[in-house]
């Protein structure tokens, strides 16, 4: 029997969970088994709901999982079909809005937009392809920032910063002329290991270390062998 | 590019905080015009942020510039009011008498023209703002006579002529061209009451809780829109421990059609600051900030004017009216053209030096709010109202409006009526009395609450079923059709911020108003979120294939599963952003199936001749083009 002191009731979709209290709904599926796809959440930064993939039902309302705590009795509404094709229509949007020629890159089997549109099966988007055109910035000694893939999650503008708590990414403009950018001063001399881990953090290959693209051969990737979200479902 | 001397005595004047960023931009483009990018590094390095945060804020609103702009600076409003008024042809003036066109300054360097959002003018439109200051109901004859008054080199002050507007908009610290056009007054307009009274009397034999128990009696709700209960946010504000706590004043009026708090702001500035004080006591706060749009900025002088009167009498300050231990006082900040800092959580990012963003909620902004301390943030017609309730009593205040709503509600009316202004109504008011009182004739439609309210039509002809939308939809914002003529503004059946436009038969709903309105959300959007950032863009799209009479029935069932998707959006604009679409296939449906090809199924909305068309002409060849 599992040890349910300090721990909180939640029903997830009609099935009863014990969260800990203070933890995030998206936290709480985890420590269960259950997966509750995030793209923009990163872990161990404080979650800021840009990408919206997380959204569950609560009370008939829409909320973020990686941004609401749990509380008690919460009831939540998570595997559904209404849920699942909002999320698969949120991957849709970010594969329209920007592009992603996956054959050609060097996030392809790492990606976890990828990954989230092979787990929702899309197929053709039910959206038009917006084809924008986006810059490639190469300025940067060790980064390259290819803006045709970013997803604006604002991970790296979350992670990537200097003792100073100065960060080195931010976003620029509103609207449609949203886009994240690699701070010119800061960026300069950027230590090796900060900005390899700005690649790492990025979900897409729009964060690309200079000369470390292919190291590790497409098909023996992450995700080319496991799809997302198996390592919590499968962790019993 | 500001020298240093310049820019480290901004930086001193705001302790070279970060959370003071707004205004350090602010007083850069008073000094320049502009910031440069040698400009925001100076400040990063002063600021301790990073050169590329600096840039984030700035480049977030709408009246910053990271190049330089032009001596005189117009932005003209693009709300649809404007439009309606003849928008296009002062517009056209502006672009021939200047030589430049909109988006752009001129080769001298002389005029910049910008288009600009709502700026709270629509009952004298076409306005725009020329160096921060107002002009209204432009002509292109007026427009000659301005520019050629700039050519001669006069200030923005000195091409009003004096011709100054009603009330204080004389004053000399307004001294505006802008009228107020108060048309109905009641419990809140009328000049019944000597500002300050209930402070310096009543208020003091009061306990905090007394207070707060006075308004909950009197069931105010937040009088912004959302329709809050303003006693309850007051006691959770109040019961969050903290080692401040902030009174807002939400004077960033930016929903298209609104401009009510404007004329509070121009004529009754001591209720709306009473009232914070007041707010104050009950909650125990000792911050006091009054957000004001940027657009407002001509009242910046005369509010705290006002404000400095205040401390002299003591009802700011510490110790407020002899009340030992009550120490409270107010800044004003301004803001710098965002319509989305209208949102509580992103006034308050805003109010930190940052992009006005709105936060994930929760936590609210009650709990956790300016620089995390409990805030409580009221939009300017409610604290004004509070204090006239405190005054007269919550008993009094209920025999007002309709069992559900209680008390008044000022509206902005405006467009095609003959006394666009401001109507001080009872709550359960009808949308015919509206017709009759704002002089309106031949009504199409009246869109109530702005764009992400909805639009109601005049005549009974909209029968398609829409019980699929019914599931779902419930529209904030709307435009509403005749048959629904008798509803009534009401939290109950049309709650309002108080934006009333009203279109006349002469009017193309779907390619005038709905298309206006969708621009607005597409440039306003703070697109953080994945869905406002692209959806309202792809409706919008989608609608023009439709008025292009490319579109089939598929794509109406399109636009609403994709409005659909825009409800997973963080804050209110993104929940509303595709309103216009859907409250005008709810109330307007016929005007959708008149436009879609009924017998075509699919129809991607290419064409191949057209797109070939150059080409074509060039090589003078014409192919044969097989159609299925
Ligand atoms: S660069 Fe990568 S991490 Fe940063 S916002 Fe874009 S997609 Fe997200
Ligand atoms: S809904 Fe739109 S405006 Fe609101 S937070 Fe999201 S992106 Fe920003
Ligand atoms: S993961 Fe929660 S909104 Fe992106």
């Amino acid at each position: 029997m599992e040890n349910t002191e300090n721990k909180i009731k939640i029903t997830l979709d009609g099935k009863t969970i014990y969260a800990r209290k203070g933890s995030t709904i998206v936290e709480a599926a985890r420590e269960n088994g259950i997966y509750i796809p995030t793209l923009c959440h990163f872990e161990g930064a404080d979650p800021k709901a840009c990408c919206r993939i997380c959204t569950v039902k609560i009370n008939n309302r829409f909320m973020t999982s990686c941004t609401t705590p749990v509380s008690e009795g919460m009831e939540i509404e998570n595997n559904t079909e209404e849920i699942n094709d909002l999320r698969k229509s949120i991957v849709e949007l970010l594969f329209v809005s920007g592009n992603h020629f996956c054959p050609t890159c060097e996030k392809s089997g790492n990606c976890e937009l990828q990954a989230l549109a092979y787990r929702f099966k899309m197929l053709v988007p039910r959206f038009p392809f917006s084809f924008p055109r986006k810059e490639v910035d190469a300025s940067n000694p060790k980064i390259v920032k290819e803006q045709n893939r970013c997803i604006l999650c604002k991970r790296c503008i979350k992670t990537i910063r200097d003792e100073e708590g100065r960060h080195y990414f931010a976003y620029k403009n509103r609207g449609q002329h949203l886009e994240v950018v690699l701070d010119p001063v800061l960026g300069a001399d950027m230590p090796d290991e900060l900005a390899k881990k700005a690649m790492e953090n990025c979900p897409t290959g729009s964060i690309l270390y200079k000369g470390k693209g292919f190291e590790q051969p497409i098909g023996t990737r992450k995700y080319d062998n496991q799809p997302i979200g198996s390592e919590i479902e499968n962790q019993s | 590019m500001a020298t240093d001397e310049k820019i480290y005595q901004i930086l001193s004047k705001f302790d070279q905080d970060k959370t003071r960023l707004m205004d350090i931009l602010l007083s850069i483009h008073e000094d320049q015009g502009f910031v440069s990018a040698d400009d925001m590094r100076k400040l990063s390095e002063s600021l301790g942020i990073s050169y590329a945060q600096v840039q984030e804020t700035a480049t977030f609103y709408h009246f910053f510039s990271n190049t330089p702009k032009g001596k005189y600076n117009i932005y003209l409003n693009n709300s649809i009011t404007s439009v309606l008024k003849g928008r296009a042809a002062v517009k056209e003036a502006f672009e021939y008498y200047c030589g430049t066109a909109f988006g752009s300054v001129s080769e001298d360097g002389l005029f910049g023209l910008f288009d600009t959002s709502c700026i709270g003018m629509n009952d004298q439109e076409p306005a725009a703002i020329i160096n921060d200051k107002i002009f209204t109901n432009l002509t292109p004859f007026r427009v000659k006579q301005l520019v050629d008054d700039m050519r001669k080199g006069l200030s923005a002050e000195e091409l009003m002529y004096e011709d100054f507007g009603s009330g204080n908009n004389a004053d000399p610290d307004i001294r505006a061209m802008v009228t107020n056009n108060i048309r109905k007054k009641s419990i809140i307009l009328k000049k019944d009451y000597e500002p300050f009274s209930f402070l310096t009397s009543k208020l003091k034999t009061m306990s905090p809780e007394e207070v707060i128990a006075e308004i909950e009696a009197s069931n105010l709700r937040g009088r912004g829109g959302a329709g809050f209960p303003t006693g309850l946010k007051w006691r959770f504000g109040r019961r969050t421990a903290g080692k401040h706590r902030v009174i807002i004043c939400n004077a960033d009026e930016g929903e298209p059609g609104t401009f009510k708090d404007r004329v509070l702001l121009t004529e009754y500035p001591e209720l709306i600051f009473e009232g914070m004080v007041v707010a104050a006591y009950a909650t125990g706060a000792d911050i006091g900030l009054l957000y004001l749009r940027y657009e407002y900025k001509y009242l910046y002088h005369f509010l705290n004017r006002k404000l400095t009167e205040m401390r002299k009498k003591n009802f700011l300050g510490e110790s407020i009216a002899g009340m030992d231990g009550f120490d409270f006082d107010i800044r004003i900040q301004l803001g710098a053209g965002a319509y989305v800092c209208g949102e509580e959580s992103a006034l308050i990012e805003s109010l930190e030096g940052k992009r006005g963003e709105p936060r994930d909620k929760p936590p609210f902004p009650v709990e956790k709010g300016y620089l995390g301390y409990p805030t409580i943030v009221n939009n300017v017609e409610t604290l004004a109202t509070a204090v006239k309730i405190l005054h007269h009593g919550a008993a009094w205040y209920s025999s007002f409006g309709t069992k559900d709503s209680l008390g008044t509600k000022l509206l902005s009316i405006s467009g095609d009526c003959r006394f666009p202004g401001i109507y001080e109504v009872e709550w359960g008011t009808t949308l015919r009395e509206i017709v009759a009182m704002s002089g309106a004739e031949d009504v199409q439609a009246i869109q109530v609450g702005g764009p992400s309210g909805m639009i109601i039509g005049m005549k009974d002809v909209n029968n398609m079923d829409n019980s699929e939308l019914m599931k779902w939809y419930k529209p904030s914002g709307m435009m509403i059709a005749e048959k629904f003529f008798d509803r009534k503004l009401s939290y109950s059946d049309l709650p309002t911020g108080g934006s009333i436009m009203i279109f006349d038969n002469s009017r193309d709903l779907l390619s005038e108003v709905v298309m206006n309105f969708m621009n607005f959300f597409i440039e306003e959007s703070c697109a953080s979120c994945s869905t406002c950032r692209n959806i309202p863009l792809l409706m919008k799209n989608k609608l023009q294939k439709i008025i292009d009479g490319h579109g089939i029935r598929q794509d109406i069932y399109d636009l609403l599963n994709w409005g659909k998707i825009l409800k997973a959006s963080r804050c209110g604009l993104g929940q509303t952003a595709g309103n216009p679409i859907l409250s005008s296939i709810f109330h307007f449906r016929h005007l959708y199936e008149q436009r879609i090809q009924s017998l075509t199924q699919f129809d991607s909305g290419f064409s191949l001749e057209k797109a070939t068309e150059a080409s074509r002409k060039y090589l003078n060849k014409k192919p044969v083009f097989h159609h299925f």
